[in-house]
């Protein structure tokens, strides 16, 4: 019975270990805005659902009010570079790739959309004093419009 | 493993259910046609810009156009993002100035030329994949999620309009995404339009004092375009095609 319990608990720490360490689990950045209110659980099955539903909304309805759009994912999960500037998909540690390499799955919409927030936004990641939060959610709601 | 639905209500508690759907006015407007026949159009003012009940187009006064002014194409490639390569075969075709000699008379003119944004876009009935289409709003358009750049829509189109992205872009415009592989061409700055503004080729035209290009809606007869094409006589470029383009150029 002891042998059992220390064994299990070698295992125990080897997985500990192993998770912060030598994790084969992707790092995934933080968002700059506000979390999703349907969970990250739900946005990770499903963001390309809600993403292609409204894609189609706003391109062929030209509805611009949806509530999921490509543009916001880009500006609100931006990753800052060495230069304090966002990355693109290119480098590893961009939002979309650090998940989607663990994954093995190839991203399309950056082959025509940027994988970079626009000028505005990048702006006012990079003011000083740093933008509240409230402040990231007005302009984020205003990609939107 | 069962993925869950994408209207799982217990998750999503801000969607409506069909039922809600079906029951709300603003949203459905149906009519019937004859019995157990019924029209159901879905979106209207409820959510969606593209309104059937408009034809955005543009009026050209070729006189107020000058030769040495390339305002509106640089304009538009600022406001997408395009640039040219300097090859002509390959170019980027949103928007280019084209002069005129009338070989009689010596006349010189020139015109801006870009999509045309026909009623009956032959872009539309070539392309195998629906990815040409005409919005309800009369903005013909390229969904490059399903264009195949096949490049039928480019033979198809009689004032070659659109191009062919040739090579990898990067740093695209966030409201203009374009990439390889793919057809373009104007898009009447449709992002502009469904918030209410203009195309940039008229803002910039309009801010060099030139003022030759009007855009507005065709269908409202109160709006200045419609008023001007009422008053002076215009024509549409190739109406022996009978394309009924959305662009009229008038004093060509």
């Amino acid at each position: 019975m002891k042998r059992l319990i220390a064994s299990l608990l070698i295992i125990c720490g080897l997985a500990v270990s192993g998770a912060t360490a030598g994790s084969l689990y992707p790092e995934i950045p933080k968002a700059v805005g506000a979390a999703h209110p349907e969970g990250n659980a739900y946005m990770r099955i499903n963001h390309m659902r809600l993403l292609r539903h409204d894609r189609d909304e706003t391109m062929r309805l030209g509805n611009r009010d949806t509530q999921y759009s490509l543009k916001e994912c880009v500006a609100c999960h931006a990753v800052m570079g060495p230069d304090a500037l966002p990355i693109s998909v290119k480098e590893d540690e961009h939002f979309c790739k650090s998940c989607h390499e663990y994954a093995a799955v190839k991203i399309d919409c950056f082959q025509c959309h940027n994988s970079k927030p626009d000028e505005g936004f990048t702006a006012l990641l990079m003011q000083t004093p740093v933008a509240s939060e409230s402040e990231i959610a007005t302009y984020l709601d205003e990609v939107l419009q | 493993m069962k993925l869950p639905a994408l209207n799982n209500a217990a998750v999503r508690p801000a969607e409506i259910n069909r039922r809600d759907f079906f029951k709300s006015g603003a949203a459905v407007a149906s009519v019937t046609l004859a019995p157990g026949v019924t029209l159901m159009a879905f979106g209207g003012e409820a959510n969606a810009n593209a309104d059937a009940g408009k034809r955005w187009g543009m009026l050209i006064d070729v006189n107020k156009c000058s030769t040495d002014c390339k305002a509106c194409v640089t304009a538009c490639s600022d406001e997408n993002g395009w640039k040219l390569d300097g090859n002509p075969d390959t170019d980027a075709q949103w928007i280019r100035k084209v002069d005129l000699t009338h070989k009689q008379t010596g006349r010189e003119a020139s015109l801006p030329m870009m999509c045309q944004h026909c009623e009956e876009p032959p872009c539309v009935d070539v392309c195998p994949t629906g990815a040409s289409f005409k919005r309800a709003d009369g903005i013909v358009l390229v969904d490059k999620h399903t264009c195949i750049g096949c490049r039928y829509c480019m033979m198809a189109c009689p004032f070659k309009a659109r191009s062919f992205v040739h090579e990898d872009v990067e740093d695209q415009k966030a409201h203009a995404p374009r990439g390889k592989g793919t057809v373009e061409s104007c898009t009447l700055c449709v992002h502009r339009v469904d918030k209410g503004g203009t195309p940039a080729c008229v803002e910039a035209c309009s801010a060099t004092g030139h003022g030759a290009m009007m855009f507005g809606d065709l269908n409202d007869p109160t709006s200045d375009i419609a008023a001007a094409l009422n008053n002076y006589a215009s024509i549409g470029l190739r109406d022996d095609l009978r394309l009924n383009p959305g662009v009229r150029y008038t004093n060509l």
